[in-house]
């Protein structure tokens, strides 16, 4: 059995717009290691957002196979799909999406509140991860109480609460400032050094250039597939595959 | 997810929209409060009438002086000319009749009742003994007028109950004597209290025997005369046998109107039970509009609720949660819309019975259990197929509807 936790294999993506035809994807062959951080990088347009939807299990592929901790999960009913997502993924979103009528706390839990799990148990998760992230005070805040760096971490925390195998960020510090947008990646990239695969997309080449592995897009295919060999000693975060 | 947090989640979702909500609510509770609002008017006035024709008595036959025009039931104009006298002896020759069991004339008139120093007005009705078990009239006190000669009578007199307490207070009343216009009468008995009856009312009358009313009001003619028939079946019988008589014993003319209690009953029946029904079709259509209301407001708050459908999906929410959550969602406004509309169509009609003491406005079962049912269908049905509709969506492309 292949030990990658990512294997995609000849993944499409056609958009069918009236009469023309979009290939966001065409026939891509990647695989991501289990602890492995990933920035995917490429221009606007180039498929990164439908790359990170169809690893997410938000979005299905037109082709290929999507294989998940060695499990084809592009075959899988919906219910099925959600579990998976429910249980193995975190996805933060550039614009955070968070449930406006929910309070920090409670979009935290929200994910815990979707599975079923017991209310004890949810309230000393949430009560941790509000202190890993600096909202202590912030639990009983609705988002539009909180700033854009704080509402950020409300998502990580919801993105992590169900400690997933995976966190997909797409684009996270784009609505954010400078130093607010390093927070969030330091905090990523913490997530990361803990063991869990972290795939960021990002057109900020800087922001790009922290991660051990960079996938290059470029119209829909894989441009290039660098590791950075050197570097991986002098930095902490990255762990070898 | 949990029954709790599913409550919970469905309940932050309602209140965090309070202007979706109310307007829900509201629009299913007027929905549901006009059914039963209107349902208890058109009902409770079948029910009056029904209540007020079966307090006259039974298997009834009535003789009117003077032919109707249109020989249906029209005592405004049944009693105008009057080319022969309904005589005591007319009413007296209906016995003859086998399908007739009892008759009662009624002559009726207004005069002056006195009696120690006080003073009013009143409905003289000049009858015989057979009046009370025609009218199925009750005593509180005494008797009721002798039988005996129609033509002849004794002095007595049987007064209504707020008569009885307007002349005599708490003093007794049985065995006094009272002044009639010009004639003296000893009280022999007093009606028990009946509050309602159509056309007269039993509490201020005074009864006195038949010939002697006619004497007061100086004339021959009866107002009514009362014909029992022997059993439900005997009522047409009954009434063809009268028309004979009566044809006969006035040369040949019909010169008199009959008609049937069941009759009119029928027909008043029929009519405010079509009004009944032509008012709850507005109820139902007022209901039908707070459907279409809650209809798009579920459309519009699904659509605007897309994006969060999207969120919870890609959080890892199957669409069968997804689904639960709406329709506890839309169960709980619909249940609130339809609560408050029971309980303010029954506020409503409860005023009506407050305001109008003889009129049972009740709403009919049928059209409560109708209104509800059509209410909570509505709105559970109107809540739950948008939001299953978008649940069916990829999280990414529920995602992107903003
Ligand atoms: N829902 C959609 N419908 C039609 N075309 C789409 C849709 N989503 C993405 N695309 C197209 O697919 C291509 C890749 O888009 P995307 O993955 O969002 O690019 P990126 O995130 O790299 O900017 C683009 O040409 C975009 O226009
Ligand atoms: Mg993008």
């Amino acid at each position: 059995m292949n030990s990658e936790l990512i294997e995609l294999a000849g993944i499409e993506r056609v958009f069918r717009l009236g009469d023309s035809e979009v290939h966001a994807l065409r026939r891509l062959d990647v695989s991501i290691g289990a602890g492995e951080y990933v920035a995917v990088m490429g221009p606007s347009g180039s498929g990164k957002s439908t790359l990170l939807n169809l690893l997410g299990l938000l979005d299905r592929p037109d082709g290929g196979v999507y294989r998940l901790a060695g499990r084809d999960v592009t075959t899988l009913s919906a219910e099925e799909q959600a579990r998976v997502r429910s249980e193995q993924i975190g996805f933060v979103f550039q614009s955070f999406h968070l449930v406006p009528r929910l309070s920090a706390a409670e979009n935290i839990a929200l994910p815990m509140i979707l599975a079923g799990i017991a209310p004890a148990q949810r309230a000393e998760r949430v009560a941790r991860a509000l202190c890993d992230y600096g909202l202590e005070n912030r639990a009983d805040h609705r988002p539009d109480q909180l700033s854009g760096g704080q509402r950020q971490r409300v998502a990580i925390a919801r993105a992590t609460i169900m400690r997933p195998a995976v966190i997909l960020a797409d684009e996270p510090t784009g609505n954010l400032d400078r130093a607010t947008g390093e927070e969030v990646m330091r905090l990523l990239e913490e997530l990361n050094g803990r063991g869990v695969t972290l795939i960021v997309v990002t057109h900020d080449g800087g922001l790009g250039a922290r991660a051990p592995r960079q996938l290059l897009m470029e119209d829909g295919t894989l441009r290039h597939d660098r590791r950075r060999l050197a570097e991986e000693a002098a930095d902490p975060c990255a762990r070898p595959t | 997810m949990r029954t709790t947090d599913l409550i919970r989640f469905a309940r932050g979702a309602a209140t965090g929209n309070p202007l979706r909500t109310t307007l829900l609510v509201l629009a299913m509770a007027i929905g549901v409060a006009a059914v039963v609002v209107l349902t208890a008017l058109g009902d409770g006035a079948r029910r009056y009438v029904l209540n007020e024709f079966s307090s006259i008595g039974s298997n009834l036959v009535i003789v009117l002086p003077g032919r109707s025009q249109t020989g249906g039931f029209n005592p405004g104009n049944a009693v105008t000319s009057t080319p022969r006298d309904l005589t005591i002896d007319d009413a007296q020759a209906l016995l003859r009749a086998s399908a007739v069991y009892r008759a009662a004339p009624l002559a009726v008139g207004t005069s002056e009742i006195s009696a120690g120093g006080k003073l009013r007005e009143v409905t003289v009705a000049g009858t015989t003994a057979e009046f009370i078990e025609v009218r199925r009239l009750a005593l509180a006190q005494g008797r009721f007028l002798p039988s005996g000669d129609w033509r002849r009578g004794a002095s007595e007199a049987v007064i209504g109950a707020k008569i009885r307490d307007e002349m005599f207070g708490r003093g007794p009343a049985l065995g006094q004597v009272v002044r009639v216009g010009d004639r003296r009468f000893r009280v022999v008995g007093i009606l028990a209290a009946s509050g309602q009856g159509l056309g007269m009312n039993t509490d201020e009358l005074v009864i006195v025997p038949v010939a002697l009313a006619q004497a007061m009001f100086n004339s021959n003619t009866l107002f009514r005369i009362l014909v029992e028939a022997t059993s439900r079946e005997a009522i047409e019988p009954a009434k063809a046998q009268v028309t004979e008589i009566l044809r006969l014993r006035h040369e040949g003319e019909l010169d008199v109107t009959i008609i049937t209690q069941d009759a009119v009953l029928a027909t008043f029946d029929r009519l405010l039970g079509t009004m009944t029904l032509a008012v709850a079709g507005i109820a139902a259509i007022s209901l039908a509009v707070a459907g279409i209301l809650v209809m798009n407001v579920m459309l519009v708050s699904v659509a605007q609720r897309t994006a969060e459908i999207g969120l919870l999906k890609a959080l890892g929410a199957t669409g069968v949660t997804i689904g639960k959550a709406f329709l506890t969602e839309a169960a709980m406004l619909s249940v609130a819309g339809a609560v408050l509309g029971f309980a303010l169509g029954h506020a409503g009609a409860a005023i009506i019975r407050q305001l109008y003491p003889a009129y049972p406005a009740f709403p009919p079962g049928w059209a409560v259990l109708a209104g509800l049912g059509t209410a909570l269908l509505t709105g559970i049905l109107f809540g739950v197929l948008p939001a299953r509709q978008a649940a069916r969506l990829d999280p990414v492309q529920a995602l992107a509807k903003r």
